[in-house]
């Protein structure tokens, strides 16, 4: 059942995809629009010898894990079209980007988290605004393992899971197991967020952790490994990474509300409860090649989101 | 007129020449090249220093930035501002000890296989394989460790997951065994044949002389073995992270074995990558990597002094 179904998903997202890189938000040139990879890139190909004027560019492009197969295929595919441009991506989570803007080694950060206050303080003591930049949307999506009968979860049972105060299987209407806790290293953005907005419920007074038991695994594939053979755990991640051999639980923001899964469509409209938008950030407002490729990525970029499992913008700006 | 020996070769052939000549004064290129010898020797010493000298100057402030004890914490949160430690001080203990554990008897009796029991032509199979063995990066057994092992300690012993203190162990254990068999390999070794001779002269079997008379005589160096393998253990990181499931409790229950722990290491790996340079969190990751030195140290100091015992003994303990 459950594979039928994401199959079927998947299948929607391709078609999704297919149709959004038409009507992305600067609309693509009609005959590159239709392809989301070298198809467009070859469309906009004329416009390299505009702003680098013979020289070669580089963008250094550092920050959060959840971003980074994103952020390479909008470079892959943005270097295709614009010779003069390369831009290195690197990994290491939303931290070490802000960190490597706030020293000034790079451009171009990316975070699947806002700057905290700190931060931005750290900032204009080193003499800039850090501008903001939503990219692109993230979901995430709470997985099992497909042998778990259990397939939806309130917030609140999530936050009780999570905080120990339900510790089998059996308090949330499956079977009567323990419960592994799976969670993001505490590295990772995904992470803060997930505290925040589920373990929390969004509270701002609420100081609840989660369990010392959780496993804390240093990367998705931790999580999706131990997952596809274990029937007691529970984990999260960034929707970009759930793999089909997982399950995928349908989640209520309430009781009694309505239990939706993570798709492209529930996390547009707003009724998958645990979505975040995903950032970069610049150095005061982006110039030069900078401002070109973000301008690229907040119009024909879009095209390559769905491909990677996360959500475009409708519409881009603020 | 200066002789003027040049680099390289002729200065080779000038140092020849130097130590026939009767009168036996060096030149100055002689003490040119014992001068680099000796800094390079000392520079070792130096790196060290400077090392250490680094982690202090990096984790000491946790000391002050912190209350008194906030260190020994029962909570990890580190995100949070909770900097308790000692969850991961007593994890790396109960991985690395009972890696030991599981790795000494094998190791020893493997060394008293290749050195004693098997004939010529095996020993020479066994000696490189085993350090092969040494050559496997830990990633690789830290995978195997996650798609093999770890399922089989939880179906095998039904724990709620297989990512446990005992699957780290396992792990650990397979890691150290080729130090503690080349180690205790060594001591047998070391024990004079005339030992051996004796025993079997006095009418004991070759098991009897093997157990009661060679393996007694180079315990020293076991235990000097079970030293190195647990240094080798306790800064083991990137296969203990990825099959110990690193969840930060205190392993103190009876079934902490079968549990996730959380080892130092792993801890220093995992969220290096992303603190703030010069944060809390940061200087708490160093004054947990001072301690890993110090407990290295200590573990070192104590091969050391084994080791100095058995030269002065004559192999004999």
């Amino acid at each position: 059942m459950g594979t039928v179904r994401r199959l079927c998903t998947l299948r929607r997202w391709a078609a999704a995809a297919v149709a959004l890189a038409c009507f992305g938000p600067f609309g693509c040139a009609p005959a590159g629009g239709g392809a989301t990879g070298p198809g467009g890139a070859t469309a906009r190909g004329g416009e390299a010898d505009g702003p680098g004027g013979g020289q070669e560019v580089l963008i250094k492009n550092i920050g959060s894990d959840t971003l980074v197969n994103l952020a390479l295929a909008w470079a892959e595919a943005y270097m295709a079209s614009h010779p003069r441009v390369r831009i290195s991506v690197t990994g290491g989570g939303s931290g070490t980007g802000i960190a490597a803007l706030l020293n000034r080694t790079i451009p171009l950060a990316n975070a699947s988290r806002a700057m905290s206050p700190e931060e931005i303080a750290e900032a204009r003591a080193a003499g800039f605004q850090p501008v903001q930049h939503t990219v692109a949307l993230d979901a995430i999506a709470v997985v099992v393992n497909p042998s778990n009968p259990v397939d939806r979860l309130t917030l609140r049972q999530l936050a009780d899971i999570y905080t120990g105060r339900i510790r089998r299987w059996s308090g949330v209407g499956g079977q009567d197991r323990p419960i592994v806790l799976l969670s993001r290293e505490s590295n990772s953005g995904t992470y803060v967020y997930f505290i925040e907005r589920v373990i929390r419920l969004g509270q701002k007074g609420n100081q609840d952790l989660p369990s010392p038991e959780t496993l804390l695994m240093p990367s998705s594939e931790g999580i999706s490994n131990e997952v596809r053979q274990n029937p007691n755990a529970i984990g999260y991640d960034g929707l970009g990474y759930v793999t089909a051999d997982q399950k995928v639980l349908a989640v209520s923001a309430g009781e009694g509300g309505p239990y939706v899964r993570p798709e492209a469509a529930t996390v547009l409209d707003g009724s998958y409860p645990i979505a975040r938008p995903l950032y970069m950030y610049t150095a005061g407002a982006p110039q030069g090649a900078v401002a070109d490729y973000l301008s690229w990525i907040l119009g024909p970029g879009q095209g390559l989101i769905q491909g990677l499992g996360f959500v475009p913008l409708v519409r881009s700006g603020e | 007129v200066k002789p003027a020996p040049g680099k390289g070769a002729p200065s080779g052939r000038t140092v020849a020449r130097a130590s026939v000549r009767p009168s036996g004064r060096p030149r100055w290129s002689e003490f040119g090249i014992e001068a680099l010898i000796r800094v390079l020797g000392f520079s070792t010493v130096g790196f060290v220093l400077l090392i250490f000298g680094f982690l202090l100057r990096e984790g000491l402030p946790v000391f002050f930035e912190l209350p008194a004890g906030a260190l020994l914490g029962r909570f990890w949160y580190p995100t949070f501002g909770s900097f308790g430690a000692l969850p991961l001080i007593l994890g790396s203990a109960l991985v690395t000890l009972l890696a030991v554990l599981i790795a000494l008897p094998l190791g020893v009796t493997a060394a008293v296989f290749v050195r004693e029991v098997a004939p010529r032509w095996a020993r020479e199979v066994l000696k490189p394989l085993i350090e092969v063995l040494a050559g496997i990066p830990s990633v690789v057994l830290g995978f195997f460790g996650m798609t093999v092992v770890a399922p089989l300690v939880r179906q095998w012993l039904g724990a709620p997951t297989g990512l446990t203190a005992f699957t780290g162990a396992l792990v650990l254990a397979y890691m150290s065994l080729p130090t503690i068999i080349s180690v205790a390999d060594d001591a047998l070794d070391a024990v004079p044949r005339s030992y051996r001779d004796a025993g079997l002269a006095m009418g004991a079997t070759r098991w009897q002389t093997t157990w009661r008379v060679v393996v007694p005589a180079g315990r020293s160096g076991v235990i000097i073995a079970a030293m190195l393998g647990m240094g080798r253990a306790i800064g083991e990181t990137m296969a203990v992270m990825m099959v110990t499931g690193n969840a930060a409790r205190l392993p103190l229950d009876a079934a902490a074995l079968f549990k996730p722990v959380r080892t130092m290491t792993a801890t220093i790996a995992a969220e290096m990558g992303e603190v703030a340079r010069g944060g809390v969190h940061y200087h708490a990751l160093f004054g947990i990597g001072i301690l890993l030195f110090v407990l290295t140290f200590l573990i070192n100091l104590a091969a050391a002094r084994a080791i100095f015992r058995r030269r002065r003994k004559g192999g004999l303990r």
